[in-house]
């Protein structure tokens, strides 16, 4: 059986020429690009023209990008810089719907002595600005927020908020691990600070992340040990990794066009053709502010788990944000801040594509999700009742 | 991914029984939408009073579906008697287990099988009696004692699998952990034996604190001469040595007091 894989904003593939590019960096080429000798020095170039290639995705300098383990040591990282930084400033202000790198972060730090503010937002996932503004004071030592929702897609106006921010002279961070290779960014015209990149999330390998930081912006280590990463990050440099992240930023860059229209396309695709074919279906987010590639679809009347293991049978792979699939028996906090409706909630699914997604791909779950939906609303003792 | 046995797909993938009994002499329904899950159980018997078609209908993950289709199989040729002796640890264990976060699921099949039996018997089904702790998944504080009771628990987390309260906002975390504290007298491992040295040294903390104040205002006093295994070997003095009622004294107020408060077996005797 083929796996249909719809659940790219967890992870993705590790591009076919990302593998290629690492492998010599596991083998022959294992020098450390710290030696004084070519051998070793040869790799740090190598690391050289991957901080290019990723600089030159984000539209940055490449003295501006910090290679990181992954998304979430670089969401620390700038958190931690913003608030070494500014000692005196003991408010962060982010949003609910945060991914909990940044959300358990800020809330760990609550109990830490520092003052949290969680910007609510509205039923298609848009920030309330007016709280946001209305939040920022002398006493805020940073900003963090998504570029764009791993759960609905939903983008974010981040430019427009880092301006503001800005202007009150407090520092602003983004975790954009999700938006980085799907939309265009471009840090050259920006007044974000701090920006956090993911590999895997973008074809490249898992165990590499990377952070933007802009020239000029205070700074201290999260790690601290050797002069890697010209002190900004002590240990030896994940080279394999940050090779493939660099060229994964370099196809990523190539296919941006195709993202936006190709694999926009595809999940048009499948949203229309499962809303025309199941009744009582509804999109969590706003459909005018998306992702290209995510779809988060809620089923009334049945249950998000039970429908994964329904689709895992027909090899298809996607994610829910159902309350049995988080281990904690409560749905998606990114739907529960939306106000989506606990009936919504339990029964939601999210397509999240790729490039490598055929439309016979797309074709068959249109096929075959709405007697699996249908299956489990004739088991389910609400679907005969429902109000009509 | 949850971990789940060939059983529990089994019946997922293939449920047994769905749908509402015609003309059911019983129903029983537990669970809402908000909460996640829900089971409908419908029942009729037989002309021998036995369970002879049983159906249901649930809302909920593939353990919520697969302990109710299960339910529906064991109970199938009960009688009511039988029925009601089916525990959720029954349905877990004729699935041939379940994850510990998905142990609620075989609880709302019991729940709804209650119930469907109360319905049955013209009872009104037991209204949610007593108060509400857990907002979120509307559990009463009387439910959360019955499972901790049941099944020993000791964490809000085991409280959370069996009966959700807790898995929402968290806001009643502290009752719930009240409520555990309240056994937690009822398991509290029994104190180790006391070694020779410490018990000797009650012994004499008793007699200094207890026991030589109270002798010393008859003017009279006491002095430890040995312990052996339980036997406490003193000495009286002053006024005591020669006092009639010394005898009571020993027994009726020092034995009685290093009784009390060391060891309920020793045995106190003059030298």
């Amino acid at each position: 059986m083929d796996t249909i894989y719809l659940d790219n904003n967890a992870t993705t593939m590790t591009a076919p020429e990302v593998l290629q590019e690492m492998l010599p960096y596991f083998s022959e080429l294992y020098g450390n690009p710290s030696s004084m000798h070519s051998f070793g020095g040869q790799v740090a170039e190598k690391i050289r023209e991957a901080r290019a290639k990723v600089a030159k995705l984000i539209g940055a300098d490449p003295g501006e990008i910090l290679f990181t383990s992954c998304g979430t040591e670089s969401d620390s990282t700038a958190v931690m810089a913003a608030l070494n930084a500014y000692p005196e400033k003991k408010h962060i202000v982010t949003t609910k719907v945060e991914h909990p790198a940044i959300k358990s972060l800020v809330e760990h730090l609550g109990t830490k002595g520092y003052r949290t503010t969680f910007v609510p937002v509205d039923s298609k996932g848009d920030l309330d600005l007016e709280f946001l503004y209305g939040s920022l004071d002398d006493d805020t030592a940073i900003v963090s927020i998504m570029w764009a929702n791993n759960e609905t897609g939903t983008i974010f106006p981040i430019e427009e908020i880092a301006a503001q921010v800005k202007k009150r002279g407090i520092v602003f961070h983004t975790d954009a691990v999700q938006a980085v290779g799907k939309i265009p960014i471009d840090m050259a015209n920006s007044s974000v600070d701090m920006l956090s990149i993911s590999g895997h999330k973008l074809h490249g390998p898992k165990g590499v992340g990377a952070l933007y930081i802009r020239k000029g912006t205070k700074f201290s280590p999260l790690l601290v040990g050797g002069h890697q990463e010209k002190g900004r990050r002590a240990g030896t440099e994940n080279t394999a990794s940050i090779i493939g992240l660099g060229k994964a930023a370099e196809l990523a860059a190539k296919n941006m066009a195709k993202e936006n229209l190709q694999v926009a396309a595809l999940r048009d695709r499948l949203e229309k053709g499962l809303l025309e074919r199941i009744p009582n279906a509804r999109i969590n987010g706003n459909p005018d502010s998306r992702l290209p590639n995510t779809t988060n679809i809620s089923f009334e009347y049945v249950e998000g788990e039970a429908i994964l293991l329904m689709m895992n049978e027909l090899g298809i792979c996607a994610s829910s944000g159902s309350a049995c699939t988080s281990g904690s028996l409560e749905p998606s906090h990114v739907l529960r801040a939306m106000g989506v409706p606990f009936t919504c909630a339990h029964g939601s699914i999210r397509f999240s594509l790729s490039i490598y997604n055929t439309q016979e791909e797309i074709d068959f779950v249109v096929e075959k999700l709405p007697p699996v939906i249908q299956r489990l609303r004739d088991m389910s003792p609400f679907w005969a009742d429902r109000p009509q | 991914m949850w971990e789940y046995t060939g059983k529990v797909k089994d019946h997922f993938l293939n449920p047994r029984n769905v749908g509402v009994v015609e003309n059911a002499d019983g129903i029983g329904e537990v669970g809402s939408l908000a909460c996640g899950d829900a089971l409908k159980l419908s029942f009729k018997l037989g002309p021998d009073n036995k369970i002879e078609d049983v159906k249901f209908q649930t809302f909920g993950c593939a353990s919520a579906i697969a302990s109710s289709s299960v339910l529906t199989e064991m109970l199938k040729g009960m009688t009511l008697e039988e029925a009601e002796k089916v525990s959720n640890e029954d349905i877990a264990e004729a699935l041939g287990g379940l994850p510990r976060e998905k142990m609620h699921c075989s609880v709302m099949g019991r729940d709804a099988l209650e119930k469907a039996i109360s319905n049955f018997r013209g009872q009104e089904a037991k209204k949610a009696d007593g108060q509400i702790v857990c907002d979120c998944f509307g559990v009463t504080d009387k439910e959360i004692h019955r499972v901790v009771k049941e099944h020993n628990l000791s964490s809000i987390e085991e409280v959370t699998n069996y009966v959700k309260a807790g898995g929402g906002c968290q806001k009643c975390h502290a009752d719930i952990q009240e409520i555990l504290d309240s056994y937690k007298g009822d398991v509290k491992p029994k104190p180790a034996p006391l070694t020779n040295i410490r018990k000797i040294q009650l012994i004499q903390e008793t007699l200094e604190r207890e026991v030589r104040p109270t002798l010393k205002q008859d003017g009279g006093d006491i002095e430890l001469v040995d312990v052996d295994g339980d036997k406490v070997l003193v000495r009286l003095q002053g006024r005591c040595s020669s006092c009639q009622a010394s005898q009571a004294t020993l027994k009726d107020h020092v034995e009685a007091k290093l009784r009390e408060l060391v060891v309920d077996t020793l045995v106190v005797e003059e030298v």
